[in-house]
């Protein structure tokens, strides 16, 4: 038995709870650049994981993630007019204490990457960036801001970011800080005392379709593992595990949440990945809009649909999609068993003449086209409760 | 989990069981361990004939796909039924339960070229080094 696909090891970079999971014995990978735990075998594995954060409450390291903070120059409105310039969505409707889903892009209205805006204050915004494309991303920030006056800062290596995720997620916490939690709305976040530390960002946010939140903490490794424990310790009522990156990627993918170099990527546009609602095209000029503006006058070639498997088989990334007639008509961008749904789901890109919800389809696995078909999405909603907010997509 | 004695192991976590030219394959304790929860697994039908060092097949977690190896020439005799409902039998009883295959061996002779249970201790006990290092 051996793995079909080997990753190269190079220099990984590592989080400051990097020593934590291998006391844990957790799996570890290489994760675009990083060293991360994929698993906790120890306190259950992948499903035991997802399953914690769709039933209770699970804690992530999520470290790996990068930051950048623009804020005001000299003159007011600076800051605000970069934002508007480098992100898609609309900066302007956002109070301060609110964050929203974005994405930078490229003039051909392609994805730099996805990001989680956060406005930290009247001229102080914070965007939550992937692992992968953190250097792209702040070196793409601060050239496309070089005309506007404001301050461009990488504090990527100051955050230690947990991610506490699940429908108790909001009672583990609470217990932590003396922030009122409930009064924090699906995709706002607030500043309060965590663990004793002052001051520290509790955004109610995640990858996981669940309720939950991200904290950032100092990153310095005496204080990321007293936090990480501490979490711990309050959520073992509720039979919190720790979660790597396997669980976040199953969770994320039942929610349809896009992951950067598979649903969303530089060769990807806004309209095919279905991000329209986050896309602001009457805000003003932004970076990628005039691309827009023409590919939503020519049409969609293709669109990214959820599917199912019905013959045996799990789909995997980059499986190529067939017709009814045999002929090759998309690719899957993620494809994995679903631990929720107990079936093996997919995303895919595909002619829209094929997208509807029904639409028989075929994936090429190993030597054998298996049946699937085109089902709504997301595969995973959760379930309403009391004075939960609605879902959303997050970064 | 104990590697039993009796069985053989190959370089890619396969083990082999050969009684009287007919030989049980599976995927030893260490495999399944580094594969985490198998959920799928695709096995070859009976007739099939399998060849030293070529994959008869795959075993999939949630994260991976991996190809099976087989240890020796023979013809698929019998096939593990139950894996297709509880692959986790693979998990939970790798060296049991959780078998793969039964081959009818076309050379025993192929099975004295494979490791036996203490050298195969010693080679992942080496790959233990290797991944902590």
């Amino acid at each position: 038995m051996e793995s079909v696909t080997s990753p190269t090891i190079t220099q990984l970079r590592k989080t400051p709870l990097n020593p934590l999971h291998r006391c844990l014995a957790a799996k570890m990978v290489p994760f675009d650049g990083w060293d991360m735990p994929v698993e906790y075998p120890a306190s259950g594995g992948l499903i035991a994981e997802h399953r914690a954060v769709r039933g209770s409450v699970g804690l992530f390291d999520v470290s790996h993630m990068g930051d950048i903070r623009i804020g005001a120059g000299r003159k007011p409105g600076g800051a605000l007019a970069a934002v508007q310039h480098v992100s898609m969505n609309d900066a302007s409707l956002m109070a301060i204490g609110q964050a929203h889903y974005s994405a930078m892009l490229y003039p051909e209205g392609t994805f730099v990457d996805d990001v989680i805006v956060h406005r930290l204050g009247e001229e102080d915004y914070l965007l939550v960036i992937n692992a992968g494309t953190r250097e792209k991303d702040i070196r793409w920030v601060r050239e496309n801001t070089k005309s506007f006056d404001c301050v461009v800062e990488d504090l990527s290596d100051a955050y230690t970011q947990l991610a506490i995720q699940g429908p108790c997620a909001a009672e583990v916490l609470q217990e932590l800080t003396d922030a009122n939690l409930s009064a924090i709305k699906n995709y706002w976040f607030t500043h309060g005392t965590v663990c004793g530390l002052r001051n520290i960002l509790i955004a109610r946010t995640g990858y996981t379709g669940e309720d939950g939140f991200e904290i950032y903490v100092p990153s310095d490794r005496a204080t990321s593992e007293e936090v990480w424990a501490k979490v711990m310790e309050a959520g073992r009522e509720f039979g919190i595990i720790p979660c790597g990156l396997g669980a976040r990627n199953t969770l994320r993918l039942e929610a349809k949440m896009a992951l950067y170099g598979h649903e969303i990527s530089d060769k990807i546009n806004v309209w095919e990945a279905g991000l329209d609602r986050y896309c602001k095209m009457e805000k003003g000029d932004f970076i990628g809009r005039a691309a827009l503006e023409r590919a939503r006058a020519a049409g969609l070639t293709r669109t990214l649909v959820g599917m199912e498997m019905i013959d045996r088989g799990i789909a995997r990334d980059g499986y190529g999609v067939y017709n009814e007639a045999g002929e090759a008509v998309g690719v899957i961008t993620s494809g994995s068993p679903s631990p929720t749904l107990g079936k093996n789901i997919a995303l895919a890109y595909v002619p829209p003449a094929l997208a509807s919800v029904g639409t028989t389809l075929y994936v090429e696995i190993r030597t054998r086209k298996c049946k699937a078909q085109v089902v709504p999405t997301p595969f995973y909603k959760r379930p309403k409760r009391a004075a939960a907010p609605q879902t959303a997509k997050t970064a | 989990m104990a590697y039993p004695a009796q069985y053989r192991y190959t370089k890619e976590h396969e083990w082999i069981d050969v009684k009287d030219g007919v030989a049980t394959i599976g995927i030893t304790d260490y495999a399944q361990h580094e594969l985490g929860d198998v959920v799928f697994v695709e096995l070859p039908k009976v007739g099939t004939k399998t060849v030293a060092g070529k994959s008869f097949g795959t075993v999939e977690s949630v994260k991976a796909v991996s190809e099976l190896y087989a240890p020796a020439a023979g013809e698929v005799i019998d096939v593990n039924a139950a894996l297709q409902n509880t692959p986790e039998k693979i998990n939970t009883d790798p060296h049991g339960a959780g078998w793969l295959i039964k081959i009818r061996l076309s050379n025993a002779a192929e099975i004295s070229g494979l490791m036996d249970a203490a050298a195969y201790e010693a080679y992942i006990a080496e790959k233990g080094k290797e991944a902590s290092a």
